[in-house]
């Protein structure tokens, strides 16, 4: 056949490597390293709170209130005699539960709807992006006390709330990718294959938004802890007895001069929280970038 | 071979793709504000026979509309008016079904071998997709028909699981073809296809490209710039000017006496390698390209033509047959 020496190449290549790449260049971040040991760490403190903590996070002790910290109690206890630190412990259950799922549900449908509006275009993208419009130009916090008020204070509704402020910045994201990737030649490729669009929205397009989406991710999780904690301190998020982040600074602030610690612990908590995701988010987004690589 | 080509030359009735009058207008610019809308033409009135198993280049510079030409010829941009028939059937009023169907017979070969493939699929994904999309068979089937391609345009059957970014450009190129080749198409498109290679590459994926034309009976519209692979390779030339065919000739004719004044110009334009040439007094081009938002009045081509007339300021020449071929000029260079 034809003269074939530019494919004297070895007999295999070696397999794809996107993976390794990837992790490789995660894992020299320093930043991003440190971040994901936090994070780690804090699910694995929260999982196995009850083994952890010899304290009972709901046990009311009226002759313990507001103690200064000690080797009993680590970061001392608040005005109803319970343990900061196991409050804290336990408050981490319920703050990463609600950064997770709220933030999987908008991505889910930020994700599906970013794709439509930008490949199918027309009125679709019209309805789609002035929903979005709509939902962004509403003031955010605003919307989810709404929803929290009406429909009651509880764990679903939150999930709820956050998803339905969450989902339009997913949305314009990703639409926004999608309009760079559908006019790339391996789209157009798929179209003259005579692949359905359908195929070419979730098989081609979707993938290659997927490092997108999972920075948006780590970036989501820190704002929905925040927002978590914005609503439970002004009482339409988490209800007491249970703990979470927010509720315990809310509840704590009345102390603030008696006990500190009471409040300052879960604001710390928050903020390093919030910065390893965000570190994570980082080392992610550099990681997941073809660019940085090679 | 190129010699072994009229003798076996199909009849000229055995036409795989015809267009009628096809035009691609582009509005640009909202009308707001009291700005009209203007309107660029890409493609401006194409009327052109493919026959079978020809090599048909399409030649002209940038922005000429060739790209556009190709893409509309296959449906993957909607033309603004005209018809194009594919054996019979009309493809302009084929619905988006029907349309798909029909892709398994029309495919084209990018320019660019890094944005055509898919970086996150596996050449085997990359085969095996158009063989699904029209039912081609089995998974056992799929997989051995894209060890089947692989091998048929050069490459070794292990690369299945490789990701493009593991080939050259070239490697990458003959997956592209793979692919436009799964389900043995009639009509394909090559735009600019060896365009971005090495030269060294560029010669053996056209040998390739020829090789698979005599194998699979495949008819070419070849889209390019490079009037030396033009003369290498084709059987029939268009040359494009501004959205319009200017002259169609075969290859030969062409290169022994170009008829219109822009295909003179192009092919003067070419470096030639021999020093003892250099200095040689050549007609040149005056002027810049028109823009195609604001054609000139008449042919054109009359504001950098040497030899405009009154004339070719006025009256727009259509593309007349004239011994076989054809050419869109008042004043002809044949006298």
């Amino acid at each position: 056949m034809t003269d074939m020496s530019d494919i004297a190449a070895p007999e295999a290549l070696e397999e794809a490597s996107f993976l390794r790449d990837t992790l490789r260049t995660f894992s020299r971040n320093r930043m991003a390293m440190i971040g994901l040991i936090f994070v780690v760490t804090l699910v694995l403190a929260a999982a196995f709170a009850p083994w952890i903590s010899p304290h009972d996070p709901y046990r009311v002790a009226l002759d313990e209130q507001l103690l200064p910290a000690s080797t009993t109690y680590w970061l001392g206890t608040d005005n109803f005699g319970r343990d900061v630190l196991t409050r804290i412990l336990y408050g981490a259950r319920i703050s990463l539960v609600v950064g997770i799922v709220p933030s999987l549900i908008s991505l889910a449908i930020g994700t599906v709807l970013g794709i439509l509006s930008g490949y199918l275009g027309g009125r679709t993208d019209f309805v789609v992006m002035r929903l979005a419009d709509m939902m962004i130009a509403f003031p955010s916090l605003l919307l989810a006390m709404v929803v929290m008020y009406t429909l009651g204070a509880n764990l679903l509704n939150i999930f709820f709330a956050l998803a339905l402020v969450g989902w339009a910045s997913v949305a314009r994201v990703v639409r926004a990718q999608t309009l760079a990737l559908r006019e790339k030649e391996f789209i157009e490729a798929a179209r003259a294959n005579g692949t359905s669009r359908s195929r070419i929205m979730f098989g081609h397009i979707f993938p290659n938004v997927i490092p997108t989406l999972i920075v948006l991710f780590s970036l989501s999780i820190p704002e929905a802890i925040m927002w978590e904690s914005s609503l439970s301190f002004l009482g339409v998020g988490v209800q007491p007895p249970e703990a979470s982040w927010g509720l315990l600074v809310a509840k704590g602030k009345e102390y603030m001069f008696q006990a500190p610690a009471v409040a300052i612990a879960p604001g710390v908590a928050i903020l390093l929280t919030v910065m390893a995701f965000n570190f994570i988010g980082d080392g992610l987004r550099d990681a997941l970038d073809p660019s940085m690589k090679d | 071979m190129k010699d072994t080509i009229p003798a076996d030359m199909p009849p000229a009735e055995d036409i795989v793709l015809s267009t009628q009058n096809l035009t691609k207008h582009y509005r640009v610019g909202g009308g707001g504000f009291g700005k009209s809308a203007r309107v660029v033409r890409a493609v401006d009135g194409v009327t052109l026979d493919i026959r079978a198993r020809e090599t048909f280049a399409l030649v002209g510079e940038s922005g000429c509309g060739k790209t556009t030409l190709g893409r509309i010829m296959l449906r993957l941009q909607e033309p603004s008016s005209g018809t194009i028939n594919y054996r019979g059937t009309e493809l302009t009023t084929q619905g988006e079904a029907e349309m798909r169907a029909l892709r398994k017979k029309l495919q084209i070969v990018f320019q660019d071998p890094y944005a055509s493939l898919n970086p996150r699929m596996r050449v085997e994904e990359i085969l095996a997709e158009p063989l699904r999309s029209h039912g081609f068979g089995t998974a056992a089937d799929i997989r051995d028909r894209c060890a089947e391609l692989l091998e048929m345009v050069g490459l070794r059957k292990q690369y299945l699981r490789n990701y493009p970014h593991q080939f050259s450009g070239g490697q990458r190129q003959r997956i592209g073809i793979a692919r436009a080749l799964a389900n043995k198409p009639d009509f394909v498109v090559c735009d600019e296809s060896v365009s971005a290679l090495d030269v060294s590459i560029q010669a053996q994926v056209l040998n390739l490209l020829m090789d698979l034309q005599d194998q699979l009976q495949l008819t070419y519209f070849f889209i390019t710039h490079d009037l030396a692979v033009v003369r290498q390779f084709a059987t029939r030339v268009g040359v494009m000017f501004l959205g319009r065919l200017v002259e169609v000739a075969t290859t030969e004719d062409l290169f022994a006496q170009p008829l219109h004044p822009y295909s003179m110009l192009l092919m003067s334009a070419v470096p030639r390698p021999d020093p003892r040439l250099r200095g040689q007094e050549r007609p040149m081009m005056q002027g810049e390209i028109p823009s195609p938002m604001n054609l000139p009045s008449g042919c054109r081509f009359h504001t950098r033509c040497p030899f405009a007339r009154d004339i070719c300021r006025i009256e727009d020449p259509a593309l007349q047959d004239r011994g076989g071929r054809a050419v869109a000029c008042h004043f002809p260079l044949d006298g």
